[in-house]
């Protein structure tokens, strides 16, 4: 490129950074498309289920008297449902959050499998008075008030 | 009384910042104008009254004053005087507090250190730092006043989320923000050197410590940040993708593209330009990422909508400064004077080369973080995570690490690849067998994670390679600098690369006095405790891990409850080799007397953090080396300048004057 003007460095230059800007944006927007992570609550997993294996979350409230710990004294199996009747069974192999509870918010990130039963790799359960999943947030936001700010308070 | 002062200050200095702008601004018509000659004056005030009123913010936690609804909202009397301190600004009000304070001190140091730029230069840039200042203080002062009174002072504080009563955590905001800050620093330069068209590698040489400081503080703050989620969320990962976390990672990769284009500008008088930009870009990271962090907006579009007060104010500061100077750039840029030409295969090539990757790579985790939040707009509610951000950057990261292992060793302006052919044929050679050994020796292998290894072990001998040939003792700090921040990448990348490839994983459920086995270790439970603490009681495991037949070693992870405010946390327990770490956590007990164990080992994760720790050093040693290569170059200058006028002197009392005239 030595033995180009400046002007015209410029140029080339200036259109290749723009050229690889331009398809990473590109990428990103085809990427995103396929990799983002949707959200589910029980009655639309049940009316319209994801494919099986595909990664997404459910978010609703654990099932009164749902939660059933298998002998091997690993896995937990519970019920998340909704305000109707749309129920999704969970399996679930890790140590439970900490306020994880029956008639509680539970989002639980994992994929469904052939039999309809939900596997999970996480739960995110409300994690202190003030600190609740942003889904759950949501779910219960004419139920109770919350603080917003609290939620991020520190983070950065 | 405390608070009051606090808050007076902090109306002088707002005042301060206007005074600032607008003499710095006048100054530029004017250059004699009275107010031109407080602009530095003013700076420096403002630095102390907002020191001054933080110290007040600190004093009102440090004895508890509970008339202050701060404190009362955010602490509590029996909290460890450390963490009161810290939650001086463990909160919203607090910590946009500590972002101005840290701003207006910066701008009291350039106005008190820096006569290296004209002074016309100079004034501008200290009026945009005015200017970005006031939108700050006009934010505190009128929306979250952080020293507002109660009418009626609380009976005891409502605590502070126990999972930020960590010491890490106590210093990573403050961290973070000097980071922000800095670049702050870096965009005012911008801005004074593009309204006084003085872009040259003067200015670039004034911006880089800033750049460069800001670029360490951010260093530091995004490596403690990862250990901090890695040992205290218990969910033995360290980076999460989660939009906090990239708020601090997208100025890293801004500023990191940033000093390597005021590098370029400073020693070889090319991309002019393109460095004002990436200051822009820079500065516009960092604003964004207090947005996102600031305004609520994270937790839900809604909640954003819920506090429109806060959201809109900072969203309307992040469009009149990001709005600002693009216009600005835009008006200006065309004016700056064509910079000096290279050739392709030169320093500055690489350099430009890994700077639209870094761009890229920016651009990609921007699109990453914001698209949750379009699309919620819409309804739609998604995340964005690993599936997403890990292979999509790798595009743009792996390019970027091989021309970062080739780039530090060529010349500037112009160089021939054939005269250094035989490092890269060694690293070439390097990674390829790494990658192949790692094939043969290993089973089911990511690509990703083989990659990291194989580039890692490639990048880590590269970055060495500047010095072949050199006298170790003759070479510049800097360059020092530089080496040892590339092998900072290279360790950094190997830990994750190997935490990723390699972690052995373990849930069980073991009864007091059972065992059970994890990569050659042996673990058993010997008993679970109940324990008290400050401001917690927790259940304690007794563990000992045993590495083949060495000698057994304790660990107690804790499963903590807190009551002010009321929290269950868990806190993971780590016993750290030199290749590796075992993690442990303690989970629920079963009715028939089992406790759930989750247990980690973790090849080279720590490499992770003590790479961080590496790329902070390189560039503290960088500033150092440019900074007194700098004094001592201008001092040889003036000494220079002396010597001349000694001569010329000499001369003329000699009699000599029309020959000394010439010199």
């Amino acid at each position: 490129m030595s033995g180009i003007k400046p002007k015209h460095q410029r140029l080339v230059l200036v259109s290749l950074a723009l050229v690889a800007i331009v398809a990473a944006g590109l990428l990103a927007a085809w990427a995103l498309r396929n990799q983002a992570n949707y959200f589910y609550l029980p009655d639309q997993m049940m009316a319209d289920p994801p494919a099986v294996g595909q990664a997404v979350r459910l978010g609703g409230m654990v099932a009164e008297g749902s939660i059933e710990k298998q002998p091997d004294g690993i896995t937990i199996s519970f019920v998340v449902t909704d305000q109707g009747d749309a129920r999704v069974p969970v399996m679930y192999k890790g140590i439970l959050p900490d306020l994880f509870v029956e008639n509680s918010g539970v989002v639980a990130e994992g994929s469904l499998d052939a039999k309809g039963v939900f596997i999970a790799d996480n739960l995110l359960a409300k994690h202190d008075e003030n600190y609740v999943p942003r889904e759950l947030q949501e779910m219960s936001e004419h139920q109770n008030a919350y603080r917003p700010e609290d939620t991020v308070v520190g983070y950065e | 009384m405390s608070a009051e002062l606090g808050l007076a200050a902090l109306w002088m200095s707002a005042a301060l910042a206007i005074l600032q702008l607008a003499g710095g601004a006048i100054a530029q018509r004017n250059p004699d104008a009275p107010l031109a000659a407080l602009v530095r004056p003013a700076a420096i005030l403002q630095g102390f009254l907002a020191v001054f009123s933080f110290v007040m913010l600190l004093w009102v936690f440090a004895i508890t004053d509970l008339s202050v609804k701060l404190v009362a909202t955010n602490s509590h009397s029996m909290k460890p005087m450390i963490f009161k301190l810290s939650g001086a600004w463990g909160n919203h009000e607090g910590s946009m507090l500590l972002w101005v304070t840290v701003m207006a001190l910066a701008g009291a140091l350039i106005a008190w250190l820096e006569r290296r730029l004209p002074e016309k230069t100079m004034q501008a840039t200290l009026a945009s730092q005015g200017f970005v200042a006031i939108g700050f203080y006009a934010f505190l002062l009128l929306s979250s006043n952080p020293f507002e009174r109660l009418a009626t002072p609380a009976v005891e504080g409502s605590g502070l989320n126990p999972l930020l009563q960590d010491i890490g955590l106590a210093f990573h905001p403050p961290t973070l923000y000097m980071g922000y800050v800095g670049l702050s620093v870096a965009f005012s330069f911008a801005v004074g050197a593009l309204l006084t068209r003085q872009v040259n590698p003067e200015f670039a040489r004034v911006m880089r410590p800033w750049v460069l400081g800001a670029w360490v503080f951010l260093t530091l703050g995004i490596t403690a940040g990862s250990y901090w989620a890695y040992y205290e969320l218990g969910w033995g990962g360290w980076w999460f993708w989660d939009p906090v976390e990239n708020a601090s990672l997208m100025p890293w990769l801004a500023a990191t593209a940033l000093l390597h284009s005021a590098s370029v500008l400073a020693a070889r008088d090319a991309l002019r330009v393109w460095t004002i930009m990436l200051g822009v870009v820079a500065f516009s990271m960092s604003m964004l990422g207090t947005f996102l962090v600031r305004s609520g907006i994270l937790t839900s579009v809604h909640a954003f909508a819920v506090d429109p007060e806060r959201g809109s104010f900072i969203l309307a500061l992040l469009c009149l400064y990001i709005g600002g100077a693009l216009l600005l750039f835009a008006l200006r840029a065309g004016s700056v004077s064509e910079g000096q030409r290279f050739a392709l295969v030169s320093r500055e090539g690489a350099l430009v080369f890994n700077n639209v990757m870094l761009s890229a790579i920016l651009g990609i985790v921007l699109l990453g973080t914001l698209y949750p939040i379009l699309t919620e707009a819409f309804d739609v509610r998604v995340s964005v995570g690993p599936p997403y951000f890990n292979p999509v950057g790798a595009i743009f990261t792996i390019p970027m690490l091989a021309v970062m292992a080739v780039g530090p060793m060529l010349r500037w302006r112009e160089d021939n690849i054939d005269r250094i052919k035989l490092p890269i044929a060694i690293v070439t050679v390097l990674v390829v067998t790494a990658a192949l050994a790692i094939v043969l020796f290993t089973s089911d292998i990511g690509v990703l994670p083989l990659l990291g290894l194989a580039f890692a072990v490639g990048l880590g001998v590269a970055s060495f390679m500047p010095l072949r040939g050199r006298n170790l003792l003759r070479v510049p700090l800097a360059t020092w600098g530089m080496v040892i921040s590339h092998f900072g990448i290279a360790v950094a990348l190997l830990g994750m690369a190997s935490e990723s490839a390699f972690t052995d994983e373990k849930l069980v459920a073991v009864a007091p006095g059972e065992a059970t086995q994890l990569s050659g270790f042996t673990i058993t439970l010997e008993s679970v405790d109940p324990i008290a603490g400050p401001n917690w009681t927790a259940m304690e495991a007794q563990i000992t891990a045993q590495r083949g037949d060495g000698a057994p070693v304790v660990l107690n992870p804790q499963s903590r409850h807190f009551w002010a405010p009321v929290q269950q946390t868990t806190e993971s327990a780590l016993l750290t080799r030199w290749d590796g770490q075992l993690y442990a956590v303690v989970g629920a007990p079963s009715p028939d007397g089992r406790w759930q164990l989750r247990l980690w080992w973790k090849p080279l994760v720590t490499l992770i953090w003590y790479g961080g720790l590496l790329i902070a050093l390189g560039g503290t040693l960088s500033i150092i080396g440019r900074l007194s290569s700098d004094i001592r170059r201008r001092q040889r200058l003036a000494r220079e300048a002396d010597e001349r006028a000694d001569m010329a002197a000499l001369r003329v009392e000699n009699g000599a004057a029309p020959a000394g005239g010439a010199a």
